[in-house]
C-alpha cells in the first residue's frame, strides 16, 4: 500500500505544479494582455483612484478633485469652468478628456513615468505617482476681458506675447462648465446631451477648433506679399488699380465698400480696407509668392499643437487668377482659425517671424519639481523686417486714421486690421466681423500683446456688422488688460 | 516543495518499521512557536488591511487578534494533552489558512458595507476550532471509527439528499436553510464518505485486489466479483447522482476523485483508474453536453472572454482573470486590490482572487505550498501508520483537501472548468470552515498514533480496549 500511497502523493504533487505554472501563466505572462482588455474595469479605477493634477492660472489653479468615494473615487470640479473651458477642456469619467486636460493627461493623472525620481521604479512596483500641475501662460485678465467682451455673442478671442508666442488668453463663447460632465451619474448624461444638442454649440472651441473665412484681415498677408516680393516699394506711390476691379478671366466686377480706392496707395488701401487694390496685389503678386507667403504665416500647417491640435488654416494653392484674387483679400476658399490671425499680427509685432504658440509654461510635480519648462522657438520668418516694420506702420495707421479707430489705447501704440467676411451661398450669411491687433505701452521696447477677434453675431442686422465696431472694442479691452498687467510688477 | 516531499517520502522504508530516535520527538514547542507566527501573521495581515484602507491600525485588531489566539491556543493545548505526538505543522497551518480568510473576507467586507461575512465566519470558524478539540480530546483511537462505516454512509447519504427538498441558490441545490442559518450537508458529507469509503475498503481489499475475472486478457484490468464491489459503486454512483441532480459539479468530483484514488491505493489496481477515467470522461461529456448549467460553465471556461465580444460586460470568470493579472508578481497589496469586481461570489468561490491580486504569484504561491504541506503531512500520517484503515483514512482525507484545492482554483484561474466549491479555510462558508477543521482533527489524531507507534513506553491501548470506552462518546 504504501507505494500506492506515495503515488497519490506524486499525483497531487503534479496537481500542484499544475497550479503553480497556471498561476505564473496568469499572472505573470498573460498579465499584459488581462489588464489592456477593454472591459478590465482597473485602469479607470486607478486614474480616478487619486486626485488629478491641476492646471494652474496666475499661480492659482482653475481645476481641483472632488473625493466622491465611489469606485472611481475623484472627480474633476472646475474654478470659473466656461471661462476657462477652451484651455482646459474637460475631465470626464464617461466622455474622455478634451484640450489641456487630454494633452497633458498622463501629467494630470499621475502616470507619466517622467513624475518619477527613478522612472522604472514605478514599473515594478506598480504605483501611481500623484498627478502632476500643468502651468498655463493664460493672463486671468486677459482671459476675462476677452470672455466679457465677448458676452453673449458667438465669436473667439486669441492673445499671444509676439516676442515668445505664449498664449496670453484663449477664449470661445458660448461657453460651458466642463464640471459638468465631470461625473459617471445620470447629471453628466444629461448635461453631455444638452451640450451636444445645443445648435450655438457651447463645446466647439472656436478659438482653435473653427476656422472662418478671415476677410480683410488677410489684407495683412497680402501686403506682405506684396511687399516682399517689390510688388509695392513706396507705400505712398500709387498702385494703378482701378475701381471697381474686373475679376481676370471674368466679367465679374469687384466693388469696394468706401470710397477713393482707385489708384489708391497701399497705405489708404490698408486704412480703408480696398478690395479692389489688394485682389490686384495678390494677382500681381502670383499664385506662388502668395501661397509661400500664406505658408510661411502658418496656413496649411495641419501639425500645429500649443499643445493640443489646432485646426489647420487653409489657403488654396491651386486656383486661377480670379479665386487667387479673391483669396487674397480672404475670401474664396481661404478660411483661418483666430488662433491662426492672432499669429498674423503677432508676426507682424514681432519682426516678422512666427514664435511658435504655446499654452503650457512648464509642469511639474505634485511637489513643485519641475517636468517639463517651455521654450520659445521661431516656427518660421514669415517676411523680412523690413517688411513687418512697414507692416507695423500701415497698422498703427489704421487705429489712428482708419477703420480701427475703436481699438485705440491712451499711453500705448496700437496697430490693427478690421475685417468683415461674407460667406454663405451668395454671401447671404451673416457676416463676421473681424479684428486683429497688437499693442505696445508707449515706456516698451516691443509690441506686448497681438490678439485676434471674431464674432459671429447671427442677431445682428448685417450692416451693423464690422470689424471696427463689434470686433475692435473687444481686442482694445484685451490688450489694455495685458498691458496693465505687464506695468503692474 | 514538491521535491522535498519526494525525497522524503523516497527516503521513508517500504514499510513501516522503528525509525530512527529523532522521529520519537514531540515537537510540541515547535507547533506552538508556529502557531504563534501564524497567529501573529494574521493580525499583520488584518492591521495591513486597516492601513491600506484607512490609514489606521484597525481598532478591532486588538480583539482579532486576542479571539484567534485564544482558539489558537486551546487546540494547542488540546493538542499537547491528548496528541502529544501528533505531527506538529497541521494546527499552525490550518491556523494560518482560517486567519488569512478571515482577513481576506472582513477585506472585502469593507467594499460591501451592506453584507458583512466576517463576523459569521468568525463564529463559525470558533464553531470549527470547538469541533476540533472535540474530537482530539474524545477520540483516542482512529480505529473506533471502523466499526460507523455503515451509521456514516446512511448519514452520509441523508446529508446529501436533504438539499432536494430546499429551493435553489444561484443554480445549485445544495444549501439548507433553517433559521436564518444556511448549511451546506455535502461539505460534512465528504468526511463521512471518506471513513466510510476508508472502512470498507480496508476489509475488502483483499478480495478487491485479488478475486474475480479478467477482462481483455490484461492481468490489470482484473475485476473483482460484484459481490464485493457492487455496495461501494452503488454507494458512489448514488452520491454522485445525487450531487448531479443539485448541480453541484464540484462535489460530484471531489467524491469521483476521492473514489478512484481511494480504490487506487486500496487495492494498487492501475485498472482502477483507467476504468475511473474513461467514467469520469462518459459522465462528464454526457453531462456536459446535456445539463444547461454545466454546458454554460464548460463554455465560460473556453471562451472566458465571450460575454465582452458580446458587449455585456466580463463574467465572473473573466473578472477573476482580471484579478490574478492585475496582481503580477508581488500583489498590489492588502486591501489595495479590486477583487470585489467579481461580484457576488467574491468572498466564497471566489476568493482565491483576492488573493491572488493583493499578494501576488509570490503571496499566492505561498498559499498553495501551505496546502501541499498540510496534504503532505496526511500523506505522510498515512504512510507511517500500520493499520489499512488508518493509512486509508489519512490518505482519502488529504486527498480531499488536494482535491478540493485543485478543483476550485484552477476552476477561478481557467485551468479546468469552473465548479463551485469552498476553498478550505479561506473561503467564506461556514460548513466548509467546520469540515475542515474536523479534518484537520482526524490528520492530528492519525499522526499521533502513526509516530506514537513508535514512542518509547508502555505500547499504545489495544484498539478493542479504547473502543469500548471511546464507543460512547468517540463518536
Amino acid at each position: 500500500m504504501t507505494t500506492y500511497i506515495r503515488r497519490a502523493a506524486a499525483l497531487c504533487a503534479l496537481l500542484l505544479l499544475a497550479l503553480l505554472a497556471n498561476a505564473t501563466r496568469v499572472q505573470v505572462l498573460q498579465s499584459r494582455a488581462y489588464d489592456d482588455n477593454p472591459a478590465n474595469r482597473r485602469p479607470e479605477i486607478a486614474r480616478w483612484g487619486q486626485p488629478r493634477g491641476d492646471i494652474v492660472v496666475g499661480g492659482r489653479p482653475v481645476t481641483g478633485s472632488k473625493d466622491t468615494g465611489e469606485q472611481l473615487r475623484y472627480e474633476r470640479t472646475y474654478r470659473d469652468g466656461p471661462l476657462y473651458a477652451p484651455v482646459t477642456g474637460f475631465a470626464s469619467q464617461v466622455y474622455g478628456t478634451t484640450f489641456l486636460e487630454h494633452a497633458e493627461d498622463s501629467l494630470l493623472d499621475g502616470s507619466d513615468p517622467m513624475l518619477s525620481f527613478l522612472p522604472l521604479w514605478n514599473d515594478i512596483t506598480r504605483d501611481r505617482n500623484a498627478g502632476g500641475a500643468v502651468v498655463t501662460t493664460i493672463q486671468e485678465a486677459a482671459q476675462r476681458a476677452a470672455y466679457l467682451g465677448l458676452g453673449t455673442r458667438r465669436g473667439a478671442v486669441v492673445a499671444l506675447e509676439p516676442a515668445t508666442g505664449r498664449v496670453l488668453a484663449l477664449v470661445s463663447r458660448p461657453s460651458y462648465d466642463p464640471g459638468a460632465l465631470s461625473g459617471n451619474g445620470r447629471e453628466a448624461a444629461e448635461a453631455w446631451a444638452r451640450l451636444n444638442g445645443d445648435a450655438s454649440r457651447p463645446m466647439l472651441n472656436r478659438a482653435v477648433r473653427q476656422t472662418y473665412p478671415p476677410g480683410s484681415t488677410f489684407k495683412v498677408v497680402t501686403a506682405a506679399a506684396a511687399l516682399d516680393t517689390g510688388v509695392v516699394e513706396d507705400l505712398d506711390a500709387p498702385t494703378r488699380s482701378p475701381d471697381p476691379y474686373t475679376l481676370p478671366g471674368t466679367t465679374t466686377s469687384l466693388a469696394n465698400e468706401v470710397e477713393g480706392c482707385e489708384n489708391a496707395s497701399l497705405r489708404y488701401a490698408f486704412e480703408w480696407s480696398c478690395n479692389t487694390v489688394f485682389a490686384k496685389l495678390g494677382v500681381d503678386v502670383g499664385l506662388d509668392a502668395m501661397t509661400d507667403t500664406a505658408r510661411a504665416f502658418g496656413f496649411n500647417d495641419s501639425g500645429l499643437r500649443i499643445p493640443f491640435s489646432v485646426a489647420p488654416s487653409t489657403f488654396d494653392t491651386e486656383m486661377d487668377r480670379a479665386q487667387l484674387a479673391l483669396s487674397s483679400i480672404g475670401q474664396y476658399d481661404t478660411r483661418a482659425t483666430p488662433l491662426q490671425m492672432a499669429l498674423v499680427t503677432a508676426a507682424v509685432a514681432g519682426g516678422g517671424s512666427v514664435r511658435s504658440p504655446y499654452l503650457v509654461e512648464r509642469t511639474t510635480t505634485a511637489s513643485g519639481r519641475t517636468v517639463t519648462g517651455s521654450g520659445t522657438r521661431t516656427l518660421r520668418q514669415a517676411m523680412a523686417p523690413t517688411t513687418a516694420r512697414r507692416l507695423r506702420d500701415l497698422m498703427r495707421g489704421v487705429v489712428e486714421d482708419g477703420t480701427g479707430a475703436n481699438a485705440a489705447l491712451r499711453h500705448a501704440t496700437v496697430g490693427g486690421k478690421t475685417g468683415t467676411a461674407q460667406h454663405g451661398m451668395g454671401n447671404s450669411g451673416t457676416p463676421f466681423a473681424w479684428f486683429i491687433g497688437w499693442a505696445q505701452a508707449d515706456d516698451a521696447i516691443e509690441p506686448q500683446v497681438a490678439v485676434a477677434v471674431v464674432v459671429e453675431d447671427a442677431e445682428a442686422v448685417r450692416g451693423d456688422i464690422s470689424g471696427g465696431g463689434d470686433a475692435a472694442p473687444i481686442a482694445r479691452e484685451v490688450m489694455r488688460a495685458v498691458l496693465k498687467a505687464s506695468d503692474a510688477p | 516543495m514538491t521535491t522535498k516531499a519526494g525525497r522524503t517520502l523516497a527516503a521513508d522504508p517500504p514499510d513501516p518499521s522503528p525509525p530512527p530516535a529523532v522521529r520519537l520527538l514531540r515537537r510540541r514547542g515547535v507547533e506552538f512557536t508556529l502557531t504563534v507566527v501564524a497567529v501573529l501573521l494574521s493580525v499583520y495581515g488584518y492591521c495591513a488591511v486597516g492601513l491600506a484602507k484607512n490609514g489606521t491600525v484597525p481598532p478591532g485588531a486588538a480583539d482579532y487578534g486576542a479571539g484567534l489566539g485564544v482558539l489558537a491556543l486551546l487546540a494547542h493545548l488540546v493538542v499537547r494533552l491528548r496528541a502529544p505526538y501528533a505531527d506538529p505543522l497541521l494546527l499552525p497551518i490550518a491556523v494560518l489558512l482560517n486567519g488569512l480568510g478571515l482577513v481576506l473576507i472582513h477585506r472585502l467586507d469593507l467594499e460591501t458595507p451592506a453584507d458583512q461575512a466576517a463576523p459569521a465566519q468568525l463564529n463559525w470558524s470558533t464553531l470549527g476550532v470547538a469541533l476540533f478539540i472535540t474530537v482530539v480530546a474524545l477520540l483516542r483511537d482512529h480505529r473506533v471509527l471502523q466499526r460507523y462505516a455503515y451509521v456514516s454512509v446512511v448519514a452520509a447519504l441523508a446529508l446529501l439528499a436533504l438539499p432536494i427538498l430546499f429551493p435553489p441558490v444561484n443554480g445549485a441545490r445544495i444549501w439548507v436553510r433553517i433559521a436564518g442559518f444556511s448549511i451546506q450537508p455535502g461539505e460534512f458529507a465528504k468526511v463521512l464518505l471518506a471513513l466510510f469509503f476508508a472502512s470498507y475498503l480496508a476489509a475488502n481489499r483483499n478480495a478487491l485486489a485479488y478475486a474475480g475475472r479478467q477482462i481483455w486478457r490484461f492481468k490489470r484490468l482484473q475485476l473483482p466479483t460484484g459481490r464485493v464491489l457492487g455496495p461501494i459503486v452503488t454507494i458512489w454512483l448514488l452520491s454522485v447522482g445525487v450531487l448531479v441532480l443539485e448541480r453541484d459539479l464540484g462535489t460530484s468530483l471531489l467524491f469521483f476523485g476521492l473514489f478512484v484514488i481511494m480504490l487506487y491505493v486500496a487495492t494498487g489496481r492501475t485498472g482502477w483508474i483507467a476504468v475511473g477515467l474513461l467514467l469520469a470522461c462518459v459522465g462528464a461529456v454526457a453531462v456536459g453536453w446535456l445539463e444547461p448549467h454545466v454546458h454554460s460553465r464548460v463554455e465560460d471556461w473556453l471562451h472566458p472572454f465571450a460575454s465582452i465580444e458580446a458587449g455585456q460586460g466580463a463574467n465572473q470568470l473573466a473578472q477573476s482573470l482580471f484579478a490574478f493579472a492585475a496582481g503580477g508578481l508581488l500583489g498590489t497589496g492588502l486591501g489595495l486590490g479590486h477583487s470585489i469586481l467579481i461580484g457576488f461570489a467574491a468572498k466564497s468561490d471566489f476568493i482565491l482572487a483576492t488573493a491572488g491580486e493583493e499578494l501576488g504569484l509570490a503571496g499566492l504561491s505561498a498559499i498553495f505550498l501551505l496546502y501541499a504541506l498540510l496534504v503532505e503531512r496526511g500523506y505522510r500520517a498515512g504512510l507511517a501508520l500500520r493499520d489499512p484503515f488508518g493509512r486509508l483514512l489519512a490518505t482519502g482525507l488529504a486527498s480531499i483537501v488536494a482535491l478540493q484545492v485543485f478543483v476550485i482554483a484552477g476552476g477561478v484561474m481557467g485551468l479546468i472548468p469552473l465548479t463551485g466549491m469552498a476553498m478550505p479555510f479561506l473561503a467564506q462558508g461556514g460548513s466548509s470552515v467546520v469540515t475542515n477543521w474536523v479534518i484537520v482533527a482526524l490528520l492530528i489524531r492519525l499522526s499521533d498514533s502513526s509516530r506514537r507507534q513508535y514512542a518509547p513506553g508502555p505500547p499504545p491501548e489495544s484498539p478493542q480496549g479504547r473502543g469500548a470506552r471511546g464507543e460512547g462518546r468517540g463518536a
